[in-house]
């Protein structure tokens, strides 16, 4: 069964920007599924229409097979949502915005204080509970939303950009929970900015741009995708000219460092023996971009009106 | 989906959000009602005689209790809703499984609840300074229940269609003070001449606050079944609004 299917979704606003035009996806139960697009493509569109923030022009939503309008609650009692902005009741405190999320899903008290009591710990606030919200630091913040998300245990969590604006300590360590959340069952649809993330989590991939959907595939196979790959080599002598290498696109960025774009079928060690042969040694090398956002980019600009390829 | 424990939550979450302030909910009230008893009650009301058989304290004592009730109940439901919307913390209610006639019953409850609440305190208050025995206990407790109900409605419509905190302190200042204080609370509608008389009937709090002081001390120039009548019509109207605009969206959604 599918946790989400969109069909034919479609959001006019009221100042007549066509947000959505026409959205057709997919997603099966357990998937770790991210949803990406620059900004404005109509990612936090989508979102909002799933999780009835947002009314939709046309189309439907169906949720583990209950469509939205139709069986609203059962729908929507599989959904869990951590949203982009804060929006927690500031003054309450930790456990009770999960005590109060508990009881608006109809869990009785005594279920209701176990699962807070779960989820806190899960996400390392249990010794938090008693704090009133506003005290909270950003990444704490972010993890009561989680928590919150959870608390009913919903069958389908969507992330939208959960760790915006966290540092990368709290951003991994969110990592392994988003992880260990989909392991124990439960689908995710993440957005967010950082491709790295998407890259790492998620085995699902959809890019929305313009309103459309411009790429729907598995992780694996859209990086396979990537015909050229970007490297950057610190050197260990300066120079003052780049090599010419045949098949290889090389630039010089500072006389220790060199950009390297090589095809994918061309392999490095062909490379590093012939930089070896013109005496120019590396010391490191790194990737110049991730290798997701290289193809986000590529799609992106290959594909400036969001038409489906 | 157990939504009695739905329900059961937004009107829990919607009482102790009051009761937690109450220095600024439910004793201000007891401060100003004590001074307009004194001032309005005894030192003129002793100058001015008696109203349709009543003394002037016994007959303002009513429309100040229903008074508080009229605005508390207001300002709950509207301080409340508008802080979760400009929150946003409204989307846990929109996100979950619950009816809009639910979010509705839970706002208007918490309403209810603090108007009568006021009520209550200012009733207490009163007793400092005149013996009240109950009418007609069903008529004043009834009455009482159902203007609370009328002004979390309207208190609720405020909050969902107000863009801004202005927006919510408009109604109140402008609309809802003056109909209380042209709604008889101080003077009887047949004290004042022909033509106000006439305009004074097209003021729903006259209504309430007549019935109300009926089945308090058993005056009022209003018939008590329109009274009733209009009251009912005005929690039916409201209600169908309000869920007209939970059902669109309309200033909770895009």
């Amino acid at each position: 069964m599918n946790a989400l299917s969109l069909r034919n979704l479609k959001k006019t606003y009221n100042n007549g920007f066509e947000a959505l035009k026409g959205i057709d996806l997919e997603v099966e139960a357990g998937d770790f599924f991210a949803l990406l697009g620059p900004n404005g493509a109509g990612k936090s569109t989508v979102i909002g229409i799933i999780s009835s923030l947002v009314n939709a022009s046309s189309g439907s939503v169906s949720i583990f097979g209950h469509d939205l309008r139709r069986e609203q609650a059962k729908a929507k009692s599989c959904l869990g949502l951590v949203p982009q902005e804060v929006n927690f009741n500031q003054f309450d405190t930790v456990k009770n915005i999960l005590l109060n999320q508990a009881g608006y899903y109809g869990t009785p008290r005594k279920l209701a204080l176990q699962r807070t009591e779960y989820c806190l710990k899960q996400m390392d606030l249990w010794d938090r509970r008693d704090t009133v919200s506003r005290r909270l630091s950003g990444g704490m913040k972010r993890r009561v939303m989680i928590a919150r998300a959870l608390v009913h245990a919903p069958k389908l969590l969507i992330l939208d950009e959960p760790t915006a604006g966290v540092d990368i300590e709290i951003r991994r360590s969110m990592w392994s929970m988003m992880r260990q959340v989909n392991q124990q069952g439960t689908t995710i649809i993440l957005t967010t900015h950082y491709l790295e993330e998407a890259e790492s989590l998620c085995r699902n991939i959809a890019i929305i741009n313009h309103g459309r959907i411009v790429e729907n595939s598995d992780m694996a196979s859209l990086l396979a995708r990537l015909h050229v790959e970007h490297f950057i080599l610190d050197l260990a002598r300066p120079i003052t000219v780049a090599p010419v290498i045949e098949g290889c696109h090389i630039e010089l960025i500072t006389d220790k460092t060199l950009a390297v774009a090589i095809p994918k079928e061309h392999g490095l060690n062909k490379l590093f023996s012939r930089l070896t042969a013109q005496n120019i040694d590396v010391t490191s090398l790194k990737n110049k971009t991730n290798r997701l956002e290289q193809l986000f980019m590529d799609l992106i600009d290959s594909n400036p009106t969001g038409v489906k390829r | 989906m157990n939504y009695c424990i739905a329900l059961k939550t937004i009107v829990t979450k919607e009482i102790f959000r009051f009761i937690r302030i109450w220095p600024q909910t439910l004793l201000p009230p007891a401060i100003t009602t004590a001074l307009y008893f004194l001032i309005f009650g005894k030192l003129i009301g002793d100058r001015i005689g008696t109203i349709s058989g009543a003394s002037y304290m016994d007959y303002i004592v009513p429309g100040i209790i229903l008074m508080s009730v009229i605005s508390h109940s207001y300002a709950n439901v509207v301080s409340s809703f508008y802080s979760s919307k400009f929150q946003h913390n409204i989307e846990e209610l929109l996100v979950a499984p619950i009816p809009n006639w639910m979010i509705l019953s839970g706002y208007v409850s918490g309403g209810i609840v603090r108007g009568l609440l006021v009520g209550v305190v200012v009733a207490l208050i009163s007793l400092l300074f005149t013996d009240i025995n109950v009418n007609n206990v069903t008529i004043t407790l009834t009455i009482a229940v159902l203007t609370a109900a009328v002004f979390a409605l309207a208190g609720f419509i405020n909050a969902i269609l107000a863009e801004s905190f202005d927006d919510i302190s408009i109604i109140p200042n402008f609309v809802l003070t003056p109909l209380s204080y042209l709604g008889g609370v101080f003077y009887s509608v047949d004290m004042l001449p022909g033509v106000w008389q006439t305009v004074s009937m097209g003021n729903p709090i006259l209504y309430m606050i007549n019935a109300f002081r009926y089945g308090l001390i058993g005056v009022t120039d209003i018939d008590i079944q329109l009274s009733f009548l209009i009251t009912g019509g005005f929690i039916i109207t409201l209600t169908l609004f309000s869920l007209y605009l939970l059902h669109k969206g309309i200033g909770i959604k895009n």
